[in-house]
């Protein structure tokens, strides 16, 4: 077989089991991949010799018979996991050196379902970011390009390089977080499929923590199947994890009927946003169309407080970001400051902090460091939670109402040129407006490829689903993914 | 609510962030533009309002309160940048 690289799981799985290629030269073919990308750096900490190991082990297990569908998939895992002694950094300069003595629940449920760890990949630090422009490593590189230019885009972020990855057939999926729309605005920037479950459905056990209340893993995939087959070998209930959800991980894959008639598709008024592109609008409406045309039902519907979503997530998340990372202080792991003579360990918290932290995540923990201290934590933080009651809200009032999925743009543009946004804050977080309402609801969320702009740029939309109902999300998913065709290919430059 | 230059710095240093003095007047130019961005929450009334507290309503599963790991004192201390005699080390700590 050719390409075996760019293989979806699906494929890979039941070539696997016909015997018609094996875990070995799959991974092999992915190996090879990866050494010839490092101009889209995407992998950050290649593990080939983990690699071929388990490649062989799954070779062995799928000979025995009755192995789990991820049993030899090559996948590439987003920096933010900690993976036993493989350095772990969360694209961060404080976590140089870094290599867990465990393994994260969900990496580690990959790897006992025999998935073939590539690496880790690159992402925002701390997963604090929109174009992958934080990291430590430097820039991930989106595959595509803008018509005949050649400048380098972003892949998106924070999981820009598992988007990356993906869209490139360096791996078969790749893991990725989101706490704010880190997976699915890569994954729409990049011509790939995106799922955040449910808030709970994930272990969040071993992945370094940024917003404790909003991180929710889940896989980046070429298919809306691949979704449903990953996903579900990601998720399920963890002791370890207060927060994790302990209910049964449907078979997501066996929902995948395509029949979406009598499904109530919500469209929600807040989201037609001024100054929204009018590609974007346009490819919103053919979405639309598209799921009426496959025998669902449309519905306008209001989410009143939608606007309020970006300011609340920006108090919610640098609070909770500011309290998570005041572990990394110089003690226990990664990065500790030189220091000089006389220093106490107050200058040593300050100076490892100041020299291990880049700029973004030094702004959000002082952020978050200003909104919860005395005095500002009614005005800002209270009143955030507060704000976040009624978003949650605005999505109960309307699956009360009978609306199964609400459709919306995954972004509010394509891809841009790196290097265009950094100067503005506000301005890269505005890229999260149509996600983070997800996570601050704790709801469901999927990115599905739905078609190009002028350039040639990939465009996503995102489907909301009900909590705990990803395999209804998934389906409608999969009959947007069949109804939009999307096949397009970055052409390979890299 | 504008912040000056003297309260970045009390924050950079609740943060344990040292910041240059000459810096601060960029930093409290951009917490203002993020705290100008987050100002909008102010339209809304939320007096009637309970906090969110869980994102999923569920209540925290309990378990035994026995000892369930332990005795791991060299993969503990792994990672540490200077770790001496079982011990993290850290700099003399004169209050």
């Amino acid at each position: 077989m050719s390409d075996l690289n760019a293989l979806t799981i699906a494929g890979a799985r039941d070539a696997l089991r016909k015997g018609e290629t094996n875990s070995v030269e799959l991974t092999t073919a992915c190996l090879s991949a990866i050494e010839g990308a490092d101009a889209l750096g995407a992998f950050v900490h290649k593990t080939p010799e983990i690699a071929l190991d388990r490649a062989a082990a799954a070779d062995a297990r799928l000979a025995a018979g009755d192995a789990p569908d991820m049993c030899g998939i090559p996948v590439g895992i987003k920096d933010l996991f900690c993976t036993e002694g493989v350095a772990s950094q969360a694209g961060s300069k404080i976590l140089e050196g870094f290599k867990p003595q465990y393994e994260s629940t969900v990496s580690g449920q990959l790897r006992d379902a025999g998935a073939v760890m590539l690496g880790k990949l690159n992402m925002d630090e701390f997963a604090m970011g929109s174009s992958n422009e934080t990291s430590v490593y430097g820039n991930a590189v989106n595959p595509w390009r803008a018509g005949n230019s050649d400048a380098a885009l972003t892949p998106g972020g924070s999981s820009g390089g598992s988007a990356a990855a993906v869209a490139a057939d360096l791996c078969l999926a790749a893991t990725g977080t989101d706490t704010g729309g880190s997976i699915r605005q890569p994954a729409a920037f990049t011509g790939t499929v995106g799922l955040k479950p449910t808030y709970g459905r994930c272990s969040r056990w071993g992945i370094v923590a940024f917003a404790s209340s909003l991180d929710q893993a889940g896989p980046m995939t070429k298919t809306v199947r691949d979704a449903a087959i990953m996903g579900a070998a990601m998720m399920g209930h963890d002791p370890r994890d207060s927060t994790s959800a302990d209910r049964p991980v449907p078979d997501f894959e066996a929902m995948l009927t395509g029949d979406i008639r009598r499904k109530v598709i919500g469209i929600p008024k807040e989201y037609r946003m001024e100054g929204m592109p009018q590609e974007i609008e346009a490819l919103w409406s053919r979405g639309a169309e598209m799921l009426r045309d496959a025998g669902a039902e449309l519905r306008d519907i209001s989410l009143p407080h939608t606007k309020y979503a970006l300011p609340a997530y920006y108090v919610v998340a640098p609070a909770e970001a500011s309290s998570n990372l005041a572990r990394y202080d110089g003690v226990r792991f990664g990065y500790r400051a030189d220091m000089a003579q006389g220093d106490g360990i107050t200058e040593m918290y300050e100076k490892t902090r100041a020299e291990g932290f880049g700029a973004e995540v030094k702004r959000r923990v002082m952020i978050g460091t200003y909104v919860l201290s005395a005095g500002f934590y009614d005005a800002y933080y209270n009143r955030a939670r507060k704000v976040r009651a009624l978003i949650k809200r605005d999505f109960e009032d309307v699956f009360a109402a009978g609306i199964d999925s609400i459709l919306t743009p995954a972004t509010p543009s394509a891809a841009f040129e790196l290097g265009k946004e950094v100067a503005d804050p506000v301005e890269m977080y505005l890229n999260d407006v149509f996600t983070v309402t997800v996570n601050l609801a704790g709801l469901p969320g999927v990115a599905v490829p739905a078609g190009l702009d002028k350039a040639g740029l990939p465009l996503g939309l995102q489907l909301i689903g009900r909590p705990w109902e990803e395999g209804d999300l998934l389906n409608t998913a999969y009959a947007l993914e069949q109804a939009a065709g999307f096949v397009a290919k970055p052409a390979k430059w890299w | 609510m504008s912040i000056d230059t003297e309260t970045a710095a009390r924050v950079a240093k609740l943060a344990r962030i040292k910041v240059e003095p000459e810096d601060l007047p960029a930093l409290a130019s951009e917490f203002n533009a993020i705290l100008g961005f987050i100002e909008q929450l102010g339209e809304l009334d939320v007096d009637a309002v309970e906090p969110m507290t869980s994102v999923t309503p569920m209540r925290l599963k309990r378990r035994a309160d026995v000892v369930t790991d332990g005795d791991q004192q060299a993969r503990v201390l792994a990672n540490a940048p200077d770790a001496r005699e079982g011990f993290f080390a850290v700099p003399k700590v004169v209050e």
